[in-house]
């Protein structure tokens, strides 16, 4: 793919736990209905990153980040409204974490959360989003149901259902298969492979293959730094620019 | 293969000897609390009637009813409950759910830790200066109230800070994720999923604001004093009442000659009214838990 319009501009981003430096100063564009794979081991600073777009890391007491970033061209940190900010970006957590409602609810949490009460939409939009999460099917008959009570690979189906519910241009997913079976992985995989027509997905992946199958670019991230930014024939191929990247790809170290 | 060695021989008599040592330790705690609910109703047997709960005390308590402490004590325990629980609640939601790590949330949470731990005498002393002398309330229900919910407050805010800790903040962070704002999260997924614990802990405090007799002795319980039997509304906000720990004080200590089955059967109906509502509490928390959903 062309590079297209960037809808995230990262500029020199730093963020601190307290006096511990969890991201030391990174630059990178996440362009327009691209799919971006973010990958490196553990600690490296992935989690972070996700929670900074949408503004979450606040809710952690002592974390501080420093630097630009820009989603569509505004800079988050001068926002009138974050919550809108928040409902642009869908959030897909490691663990499936289904609110303790029916499936029904679980989904329709965020429209109502943004005003909508009518229930034809409501409706609507709660079918919708499990079609597109390939959940509908499963679970049409019992949408009265509590969404716990479903299976994992389903209930994290359901968070990416939730995810969808309001409508955001860019969807998150944090190591969305760490707790799921690989027939439900592949299956989610062409659900991604079907969104990113027209949605950005940033998919922050354990998975080096993962990685390969779906993203157009990958960043592979150590310690709080870029290791290598490129396109993902590059960095999966036996020549990426950096050494450590092919043995991290390669399992060799990490 | 199987075969029993020395060691394990040994390992096998102290596992017996810890059981049935931590077994029997557990019983000796039951066994006073069996023995003193039997020997009271035992001594109080003569006396428990319907009637003795719906007339007034007569010939100077030492005949007739409980009726004017039993409804004192009912409406010192809903007042100071119905001040205490808004505050209590309110103020935990804050604190677990809104406040920054500061020195001042810091000193709050210290303050509510130690303030739960203030003898009761000393709340009565501070309801007397604060509500009766300085507020100009003066000796009556609102001000005895007033005092009980100040010191049921620290253990409400204690209790309902625990059992808002206790639900996931995964829960709070889903929330956060889909742009639902704070209070949203609180009214739609932590509030739902934490109010057994919180009613619990609400409910529990019945038990210290029935039982103490010193907050309210200096500050709106009286020695004496006939209301209209039956009638369930027959003390005002400003009027001086009487209560069952008090009552159970005063004709077991202070007055010659009244019949031993008197103090027993105040006794008994004060433990009925405590433990009716821990039993009560207890059935709310097994009927919202079985509609728990995580």
């Amino acid at each position: 793919m062309v590079a297209g319009k960037s809808k995230i501009s990262v500029q020199d981003l730093r963020v601190t736990y307290g006096h511990k430096a969890a991201l030391k100063g990174i630059s990178f564009d996440i362009y327009e209905n691209d799919v971006f794979a973010i990958i490196g081991p553990a600690q490296s600073g992935k989690s972070t990153l996700l929670s900074v777009l949408n503004r979450t890391l606040e809710f952690t007491a002592d974390a501080r980040y420093r630097g630009i970033v820009k989603v569509d061209g505004d800079d988050i940190r001068h926002l009138h409204n974050v919550y809108a900010l928040r409902r642009k970006i869908g959030m897909v957590a490691p663990l499936p974490v289904g609110l303790p409602l029916t499936i029904y609810d679980n989904v329709a949490f965020a429209p109502r959360m943004a005003g909508i009460r009518t229930r034809d939409e409501l409706d609507h939009r709660v079918e919708q989003c499990l079609r597109q999460a390939a959940l509908w099917d499963e679970v049409k008959d019992r949408l009265n149901t509590l969404g716990t009570r479903l299976s994992g690979g389903q209930q994290q189906r359901l968070t990416i259902a939730r995810a969808l519910s309001h409508q955001p241009e860019i969807l998150c997913l944090d190591e969305f298969s760490i707790a799921i079976d690989p027939v439900t992985t592949m299956r989610i995989e062409e659900v991604l492979k079907d969104l990113s027509q027209h949605m950005t997905i940033i998919l922050v992946t354990n998975l080096v293959q993962q990685a390969r199958r779906l993203a157009n670019r990958t960043m592979f991230l150590f310690n709080g730094e870029i290791v290598e930014l490129d396109h993902s024939d590059v960095i999966f191929s036996d020549h990426p620019a950096q050494h450590k990247t092919y043995e991290y790809v390669n399992g060799i170290f990490g | 293969m199987f075969t029993s060695t020395k060691n394990t021989q040994r390992k096998k008599r102290q596992e017996l000897i810890a059981k049935y040592l931590l077994m029997t330790m557990t019983l000796l705690i039951i066994l006073p609390l069996i023995l003193i609910i039997f020997y009271l109703i035992y001594q109080a047997s003569p006396i428990l009637s319907v009637d003795f709960l719906l007339k007034n005390p007569i010939r100077g308590m030492r005949d007739g009813g409980i009726w004017a402490p039993l409804l004192g004590t009912i409406y010192l325990v809903l007042i100071s409950l119905l001040i205490a629980t808004p505050i209590g609640v309110f103020a935990a939601v804050y604190l677990n759910e809104y406040a920054r790590e500061s020195w001042l949330t810091r000193v709050i949470n210290l303050a509510v830790v130690n303030l739960a731990g203030v003898p009761s005498i000393v709340h009565a002393l501070f309801g007397l200066g604060a509500f009766v002398l300085f507020a100009g309330i003066g000796r009556s229900i609102l001000a005895a109230s007033l005092t009980l919910a100040i010191m049921t407050l620290p253990v409400i805010i204690a209790s309902t800070k625990e059992a808002l800790a206790a639900v996931p903040v995964a829960f709070r962070q889903a929330c956060w994720n889909v742009g639902a704002t704070r209070w949203q999260t609180i009214r739609e997924v932590v509030l739902p999923n934490s109010i057994s614990g919180i009613l619990t802990g609400v409910i529990l405090q019945v038990s210290r604001a029935a039982g103490e007799t010193a907050p309210i002795m200096f500050t709106g319980a009286v020695f004496y004093k006939a209301i209209q039997e039956g009638d369930l509304l027959a003390y005002g906000l400003l009027d001086q009442c009487m209560a069952l720990s008090m009552h159970l004080f005063t004709i077991s200590t202070q007055v010659p000659d009244v019949p031993v089955a008197l103090p027993y059967g105040t006794a008994v109906v004060l433990l009925g009214v405590v433990l009716l509502v821990n039993a009560l509490a207890i059935v709310l928390r097994f009927k919202i838990r079985s509609r728990k959903k995580w």
